[in-house]
């Protein structure tokens, strides 16, 4: 026990971590809050499709000389923009429009980097994340823009919820549905470029998903099941960091499998039927 | 005070098949409307108009004197039970989160709990809507429907997959909103029986209006009730607007309602 107190110290008196810890535990709160309307919306996979196209908005970014992850966050939207339309115009599924998008983002991105011969950067770090290299500027844009987004989603919250639990009773509620898809898809694609630093872009999916997943064998009603979602999200993310430094193993997986060994606990206790107050198969 | 639904020249198609003509018919304060027809007769259509889903008609509907098309301010005094919900059966929302859903403007949690009572769901108040039988959650969507108290309360076949007890439970719910709270109900049904029961109204559909009058006029023409009981009744409608009389002429050779 002394020595985890040690740890934990030696840990927290490092610059890096400090801002690691503070934006990663942003970032979770961030992705559970957006991810949980995501989810239910069935999008689950839409996470993993804007930031496929981000990583070609990095790439770009690297070629042009503009800062990767503003570029990132253009490309993102417009991404994000685009799957809906297509959807909508084409009359193509979600989940084919979604692979379209993905295999792009990541086919532009290759091209690119083949064209520029390579960068001198790390781009694998936009792959798998990189929160232990996050700046103290990095760090504000991430309170900001979370802090934004949650002010938004809050304001909204009735129209967003009722939207997403049955898009035809809020047409009749009076909420411009079409609007709020667009807002939500909108805040996804700010979310997603915003939660690359944390855990990359290949395991972006499971920051928006696993929580939730795992917050709605737990919880009752929609502001607990967000509730509990945000407090597991955030103690992956913190305990996957610490483990991270003490293993010396990249963060973002060590946060996903946490995320993974939680959701595999909750689903065993719940099959044993010690989830007493869990309510559906 | 304006009516709460004018419908004038309502017509309606899709890809060239048309799913409602020339429908005209208002629906005075404190009314109870059944609307009866078979399945396809183009009930949803209608519902969908009133409700200002489908705004790709001809003619016009007008909700408390406005059109639904231009100003969507009427939905606020209007309340909606759908023949099913579409919602996950896992989506973590309790039944209280969902009565809230229907208010406009705030919290009001003494509204809610007061609707609750009404509708006798004050002890599932915690429960998610995914754990509910279909009778249950039926009440649910009439507390979301009516706690910003409506003036006019919209069902589309309400009971469908419902068991018979809740069904009861229900009807006397809906009787007592009319009845004691006055609000205009307009509902669709296959079950005569319980259309003579609870409405005082009748709308009779089949792409068109073949009927519209008391329900009493309706149920004192044992012909006209036994044909659409049967499902092959034909009608021809007079040439008078619907809402002008509620004459209906019976010709064997004409429309097939069934």
């Amino acid at each position: 026990m002394r020595g985890c107190c040690i740890v934990v110290f030696e840990i927290l008196a490092y610059d890096f971590m400090q801002r690691a810890l503070l934006t990663g535990s942003v970032i979770a709160v961030l992705c559970s809050v957006v991810g949980m309307f995501l989810v239910l919306r069935r999008y689950s996979l839409f996470g993993d499709a804007i930031a496929h196209s981000s990583f070609g908005g990095v790439a770009l970014g690297l070629f042009l000389g503009i800062y990767p992850l503003w570029m990132a966050y253009v490309v993102s939207i417009i991404s994000a923009i685009l799957i809906t339309r297509i959807k909508e115009r084409f009359d193509i599924s979600g989940d084919a429009a979604i692979a379209v998008m993905l295999s792009s983002g990541i086919a532009v991105a290759l091209v690119i980097i083949g064209l520029s011969g390579g960068f001198s950067i790390d781009i694998f770090s936009f792959l798998f994340g990189s929160i232990l290299l996050v700046s103290a500027d990095d760090t504000i844009l991430v309170l900001a823009l979370t802090g934004s987004i949650l002010l938004i989603i809050l304001a909204l919250f009735r129209q967003l919820l009722y939207s997403t639990f049955d898009e035809k009773q809020a047409k009749v509620s009076g909420i411009h549905v079409d609007r709020i898809n667009y807002l939500i898809i909108f805040i996804a694609g700010l979310t997603v470029v915003t939660a690359i630093q944390l855990v990359g872009v290949l395991l972006i999916s499971a920051l928006f998903v696993i929580p939730n997943v795992t917050a709605m064998m737990l919880g009752r009603g929609f502001q607990s099941t967000v509730i509990i979602s945000v407090v597991l999200s955030v103690s992956c993310v913190i305990s996957g960091i610490m483990l991270s430094y003490v293993l010396n193993i990249a963060p973002a997986g060590s946060i996903v499998v946490l995320s993974i060994i939680v959701l595999g606990c909750v689903m065993a206790a719940k099959s044993r039927g010690l989830l007493v107050w869990a309510q559906t198969k | 005070m304006s009516k709460p639904i004018e419908i004038s020249g309502l017509g309606v198609d899709y890809s060239g098949v048309t799913a409602l003509e020339d429908v005209s018919f208002d629906v005075n304060e404190g009314d109870f409307l059944g609307i009866i027809g078979p399945n396809g007769a183009g009930k949803s259509t209608l519902f969908s108009c009133m409700l200002g889903l489908n705004t790709t008609y001809n003619g016009t509907v007008r909700i408390f004197g406005q059109d639904i098309r231009k100003s969507r301010d009427a939905l606020k005094k209007l309340g909606y039970v759908p023949q099913q919900m579409h919602f996950e059966r896992n989506f973590p929302v309790t039944v209280k989160e969902v009565i809230r859903m229907g208010l406009w403007h705030g919290i009001n949690e003494a509204r809610v709990d007061e609707v609750m009572r009404e509708l006798w769901i004050h002890e599932l108040g915690n429960k998610r809507i995914g754990e509910l039988s279909g009778g249950q959650q039926q009440r649910v969507f009439i507390a979301k429907a009516i706690v910003n108290d409506p003036k006019l309360l919209i069902m589309d076949e309400p009971v469908t997959g419902i068991d018979q007890t809740s069904i009861n439970l229900f009807y006397g719910i809906l009787k007592d909103l009319n009845f004691n709270h006055g609000i205009t109900i307009v509902w669709s049904s296959h079950d005569l029986d319980a259309v003579n029961l609870l409405a005082s109204q009748i709308a009779c559909l089949n792409k068109k209006l073949y009927f519209h009058g008391s329900a009493d006029t309706f149920f004192e023409d044992e012909d006209l009730v036994r044909l659409h009981s049967e499902g092959s009744m034909h009608l021809h409608m007079n040439t008078h607007p619907p809402d002008a009389n509620t004459k209906l002429v019976t010709n064997a050779a004409s429309d097939n309602l069934g």
